[in-house]
């Protein structure tokens, strides 16, 4: 190729500075999978999205989920999302911003959601994401705790666990730890 | 003694003795444009400009290569400082460059030592720098260790490809890439020619995902070294140090990691924390060998020859080295996939200028090639319209009425991408979509760029 190498580097001493190229940054192949992944979402009236950052980032959003069942009835839950640019290759960072009392979310906001980590596969998506999170306040599961102490009150007695949840989510303390009002 | 070495001298046979035998005699394998002989050479050395993006363990191996090959205008690009650990395999640096620019030692180093070398040195992220800069290489040669600066450079470089109206690519636009990459005694080297041959991403899947332990397994039930460090690192600093994002470049942040895990070794009676492999889990590190680095990178100068001179017929197209238990290399014929996003053709679309985004959108639908019903279209990261969710729909639903050649920021030819539902053989299914648009009846000043290389 170095006869069209030559040619172009004479082309380009010849017509040096009448570059008219606007320099655009080009979206990446993460970004236009994201953008159908978002466009193609499907959610049940109890998930909501939000862009903090304008209808055109969508490699950082929100999405709140009001739980229709189960011990977490009436709570509001919001999850932040970052996606990499080498989005499905590498699974969405999903975070809890609420302080939430919950056997498989700790107080940090991690969250042990199979899929997230060492089940991500490409072909799941955000919905799968989003359904696989509401279906953890739905269900709840006492077999993989990231809090301990909740998952093992749920295990044994469903009954305190239920009234924890309440007072957590009405804004009070279960044992030594203060969960905001989130109702 | 001045007598002998200027005897020595005339004894010596010329610098490009060994590079003379590729490009001055005609060879079976050769390309079909070679043309053996002197002029070759000198052109070689002046028109031929190759970017070197990592100074690392690869990156400097590949300056000297390429140095040594005959290539004279060279520039590396690097955004880290040099580290004690790197002096084992990166023999440019010496004990005294530990926390200069790579890229600028780098270069002062081989220039030193290679006479007629120009190196220029860009101590800098890879994004920091305009697409444009880019552009102006003939060759790109990349020593990098990450599937996202891989993926950029990819993006970048594909960017420039244009195709004819028969989907044919204008060779003027090929911006080759040579990639280099190991793992311990494994490693690879591959030609991209975009529009050619697969690009980077249409092959990312052979790329094995990363291993991600779950959480809950961390939290609860550690059973190995990395899954203690691994809880120090994920789980237990932002226990303690709330709202403060680990830093793994950051040694004082590293020692904390690897202390807790320690502790955390020891309540559950778990062996083999270090702080080098508390390292190696934390940035996801295997260890480099110097050997392998040179094997490889020899390879990918060699490809980069051959790319510029057309004296053989280049790689075609991957080829994986393993020297973990005997030596074994295997070239292997990777197809591109004819859709991929990035360096696809796309479907070409004539429009009028005075057309809106919803009549466009009507257009897909009818459109032979692509039958799309419930189209979201984006163009150059703007959103222009989103089926869903609710809040994305009706914050660009008002652009539906507006003429999409404004849209576009009137350029008279550029890609969109849009996704949606099609249907193949009665079945709905989803897809996404590249499409170059063309402005029927505007003046071209897009073409400016390319035609005069025709």
């Amino acid at each position: 190729m170095i006869k069209l190498f030559k040619v172009k580097e004479k082309q380009r001493e010849l017509a040096e500075n009448t570059s008219n190229g606007v320099p655009v940054k080009k979206q990446s192949a993460g970004e236009l999978r994201l953008h159908k992944d978002i466009s193609e979402l499907n959610l049940p009236k109890s998930c909501t999205m939000q862009f903090p950052n304008g209808k055109d980032d969508l490699m950082n959003f929100e999405v709140l989920i009001r739980p229709d069942d189960g011990y977490y009835l009436g709570g509001t839950f919001l999850f932040s999302f970052h996606v990499s640019p080498i989005y499905p290759h590498e699974a969405p960072k999903v975070k809890c911003k609420t302080k939430v009392y919950h056997p498989n979310i700790d107080l940090e906001g991690n969250v042990c959601l199979n899929i997230l980590r060492e089940d991500w596969k490409p072909v799941l998506n955000i919905n799968t994401v989003i359904y696989g999170l509401y279906h953890l306040f739905t269900e709840p599961n006492y077999e993989d705790p990231l809090n301990h102490d909740a998952a093992a009150v749920l295990r044994d007695n469903p009954k305190i666990f239920e009234s924890n949840v309440r007072r957590a989510m009405s804004g009070g303390y279960v044992g030594q730890t203060f969960f905001p009002r989130c109702m | 003694m001045a007598d002998t070495s200027v005897h020595l001298q005339q004894q010596q046979p010329s610098r490009s003795r060994d590079l003379d035998k590729l490009l001055l005699r005609p060879g079976n394998l050769v390309g079909p444009r070679f043309e053996p002989g002197t002029e070759l050479r000198d052109d070689l050395q002046a028109f031929a400009k190759v970017l070197v993006v990592g100074a690392g363990g690869l990156g400097c191996e590949l300056l000297k290569d390429l140095a040594l090959t005959g290539f004279c205008n060279l520039e590396v690009i690097d955004m880290d400082r040099i580290e004690v650990t790197n002096l084992n395999r990166q023999f440019l640096f010496r004990l005294e460059d530990v926390g200069k620019p790579k890229a600028e030692v780098a270069a002062k180093r081989v220039m030193e030592r290679i006479s007629g070398v120009d190196i220029v040195p860009h101590f800098c992220r890879i994004e920091d720098k305009d697409i444009e800069f880019y552009n102006d290489f003939s060759i790109i040669a990349l020593g990098l260790d990450s599937i996202e600066a891989r993926s950029y450079i990819n993006n970048v470089a594909c960017s420039f490809l244009e195709y004819d109206s028969d989907d044919n690519p204008r060779e003027e636009t090929i911006k080759p890439m040579v990639d280099g990459g190991t793992e311990g005694f494994k490693g690879h080297a591959r030609v991209i020619m975009p529009g050619i041959t697969p690009c980077f991403e249409c092959t990312i899947w052979l790329f094995p995902p990363q291993v991600k332990f779950p959480l809950c397994t961390l939290a609860e039930t550690p059973r190995t070294a990395a899954h203690c460090i691994e809880y120090a690192h994920l789980i237990k600093w932002d226990e303690v140090h709330r709202g403060v994002p680990f830093d793994p470049d950051n040694p004082n942040n590293m020692k904390w990691v690897y202390d807790e895990a320690v502790k955390r070794a020891e309540l559950f009676g778990i062996p083999g924390v270090t702080y080098s492999f508390t390292q190696g889990v934390v940035k996801n590190i295997i260890p480099a060998i110097a050997s392998t680095n040179a094997i490889i990178s020899a390879a990918c100068a060699l490809e980069t020859l051959k790319i510029a001179t057309e004296c053989s017929k280049t790689l075609s197209n991957y080829l994986t080295y393993n020297g973990s238990e005997g030596l074994h290399t295997k070239v292997t014929e990777f197809e591109r996939d004819r859709d991929c996003l990035v360096c696809g053709p796309g479907i070409r679309i004539e429009l009028d200028p005075s057309i809106t985004l919803q009549k466009f959108m009507d257009l897909l639908e009818e459109h032979p090639k692509l039958q799309l019903s419930k189209a979201s279209v984006t163009h150059r990261g703007k959103n222009l319209y989103m089926q869903a969710p609710p809040v994305l729909e009706e914050m660009t639903r008002s652009n539906l009425t507006l003429s999409l050649f404004n849209l576009m920021g009137k350029l008279p030819k550029d890609i969109v991408h849009v996704n949606g539902m099609t249907s193949k053989n009665d079945q709905k299914t989803s897809c996404l979509r590249k499409l170059h648009v063309v402005f029927k009846g505007v003046d071209g000043v897009a073409d400016m760029d390319t035609a005069g290389g025709a």
